[in-house]
């Protein structure tokens, strides 16, 4: 009788676990395996070449680590620019201000569209011959600040971060702002009486509770910003001769474009260490904040 | 002393200067949408030399073009087709998953468990290389159950945690009454279970059905046959045939983004639920 019942207990686990087993589990197997072989991802036959392929990342892949340079850029300006961006919004509408819900309402779309469907309207807004972006600026009088948005080696990156700031600051703010909500009202009303000022509440009661969710989102932001590339694609496809280039988009090309299946493999095994080792580190310096 | 009207007028001055920034922001988020739909509207003809934020002719004759000979007809209930079978998929397969982890018995329960959340925590970047190799061995690339399965694999591992977390917090009485009259375990979860996770069942509809109806790169190496493919993958391709082709690009643009804003408008309640949760992140 127990027998029969733990069977029919697996029963219910049974459809998720071979899922799960099939195309996450032996796919997690493979990527370290195949990452010791060189392989075209046609033929039967792998050559084993050992740590090969993580050599050849290490000292002869300029392109990877520029690639790698340029998401952390993407990144630094996710981490400042989008981020203060949500924090002011969010303490904005912590107030008690009119249309509040309207403007949360507004402040999440870009967050739900697709990075195809936002690359390519930007694209088509930055356009460097026919773009709103470049008419306008005609139109104001200022002519020379016109440029190639994305294809201007010195713009192009920059202009990519800007617009995933635009479709990612909505995630900061919706965590900010449940995060600046938890905050009693008490605190402020006690600073009040004992005659502090709104600086003052801000900088002693409001910074130190938000050190908790600041690192939250901190976080989230760099895994998320360092693996972005499909609105990198939709608006520049990587280019201007690899000014735009990210590492997942590497890995792609690794495979689709060189069929280098070892090679994209071992790629993944070293980007994924890195953002591992990047959230540690994270974690751990967030953790120090909070105890001093 | 300063007065009452002081600080009245302080305070609305304030304000005034906030609303200013949300107002400005707040044009900054739907203008790029404002600008597809306008540039939808014009033609070939005029959309490079119009900047007019208003078309002066509407040309609606964009949008069945685009769904018929721009093929997006297709991709459309191709998308329709993924989004529904992958939700409904995570729903029974999550569900019936986290029913067990939180209620049932049976060995190795907390290492299965355990391995789920493990999924959500540790990043493969490169993993779609052997999902192709998978796909291709298994004669699953080009087919469309071969994206359902790896979309609902995708959604899987969240939506068992935030099932559980919700049955976690249910109190057994209800259960208990319905066993005592006879119900087998599969009628508990069907019957009781499934009926009271409907508030939490919202949260993993909506965003597994936004996750899916945006996804690209699994659709991206899947897909070579075009009557297979999703509308994420067909856009850019429609990008890489038609260079040029402005209005029919945006209004495929349109025809993909508004079910998406349509979904947020009616179910936000959910959407800001999911994310201030804690769990759900892309």
């Amino acid at each position: 009788m127990r027998f029969k019942a733990t069977l029919e207990n697996y029963v219910f686990v049974l459809p998720a676990v071979l899922i799960f087993l099939i195309f996450y589990v032996i796919p997690f197997i493979w990527v370290f395996q195949l990452g010791l072989f060189d392989w075209d991802g046609i033929l039967p036959t792998k050559t084993f070449v050992g740590l090969d392929n993580f050599k050849e990342i290490f000292f002869q892949d300029k392109i990877w680590w520029q690639s790698m340079l340029n998401a952390g850029w993407i990144t630094f300006i996710a981490l400042t620019l989008q981020n203060a961006v949500a924090f002011l919004l969010a303490m904005a509408c912590n107030r008690e201000i009119k249309l509040k819900h309207f403007y949360r309402l507004i402040f999440f779309i870009p967050p739900v569209l697709s990075e195809v469907v936002v690359g390519l309207v930007w694209q088509w807004i930055l356009d460097g011959n026919y773009g709103l972006l470049n008419g306008w600026l005609v139109q104001l009088g200022l002519p020379n600040l016109v440029r190639n948005w994305l294809s201007d080696p010195n713009t192009a990156l920059t202009t990519v971060a800007i617009v995933h700031s635009w479709k990612g600051f909505g995630w900061g703010f919706l965590i900010f702002l449940a995060g600046l909500q938890t905050i009693p009202r008490e605190f402020y009303e006690a600073a009040r009486v004992d005659g502090a000022n709104a600086w003052d509440s801000f900088r002693k009661i409001t910074i130190p509770l938000m050190v908790p969710v600041a690192v939250l989102v901190a976080i989230l932001t760099v895994l998320g910003t360092m693996q972005a590339f499909v609105l990198i694609t939709a608006m520049t496809g990587g280019g201007p001769a690899y000014h735009t280039q990210v590492p997942v988009l590497r890995i792609l090309a690794s495979m689709r474009g060189s069929s280098r299946f070892g090679y994209a493999c071992a790629q993944g095994i070293n980007f994924g260490l890195i953002l591992m080792a990047i959230s540690f580190i994270q974690y751990r310096f967030s953790r120090k904040a909070r105890n001093t | 002393m300063r007065t009452i009207a002081y600080y009245k007028s302080k305070k609305i001055a304030v304000n005034a200067i906030i609303h200013l920034l949300l107002i400005a922001v707040t044009i900054t988020c739907l203008f790029p949408l404002f600008w597809m739909v306008s540039s939808s509207l014009k033609t070939q003809e005029t959309i490079f030399k119009d900047m007019s934020l208003i078309p002066k002719e509407f040309h609606f004759e964009n949008y069945i073009l685009a769904w018929r000979e721009g093929g997006f007809g297709r991709y459309f209930l191709n998308s329709i087709l993924y989004t529904v079978s992958v939700v409904a998929g995570i729903i029974i397969i999550a569900s019936l998953a986290a029913y067990a982890f939180s209620r049932l018995r049976f060995p190795g329960k907390n290492f299965l468990f355990f391995m789920f959340m493990a999924a959500m925590m540790i990043p493969i970047p490169g993993s779609f290389v052997p999902l192709y190799v998978l796909l291709s061995k298994l004669h699953l690339r080009n087919t469309a159950l071969g994206y359902i399965l790896c979309m609902v694999n995708v959604g899987l591992s969240t939506s068992i945690f935030l099932l559980k977390t919700f049955f976690d917090k249910l109190p057994l009485e209800l259960e208990d009454a319905a066993r005592m009259d006879g119900c087998s375990k599969l009628g508990i979860w069907w019957h009781v279970a499934l009926p009271l996770a409907k508030p939490v069942l919202a949260v993993v509809v909506v965003f597994n059905a936004l996750n899916v109806w945006n996804e690209y790169v699994l659709a991206l190496i899947i897909f070579d046959n075009k009557n297979l493919m999703p509308l994420q993958r067909a856009l850019m391709m429609f990008r890489g045939e038609f260079l040029t082709d402005y209005p029919l690009l945006m209004a495929g643009l349109t025809i993909t983004a508004l079910p998406i804003i349509i979904v947020y408008l009616l179910m936000q309640k959910y959407i800001v639920k999911g994310v201030t949760s804690g769990a759900l992140f892309g």
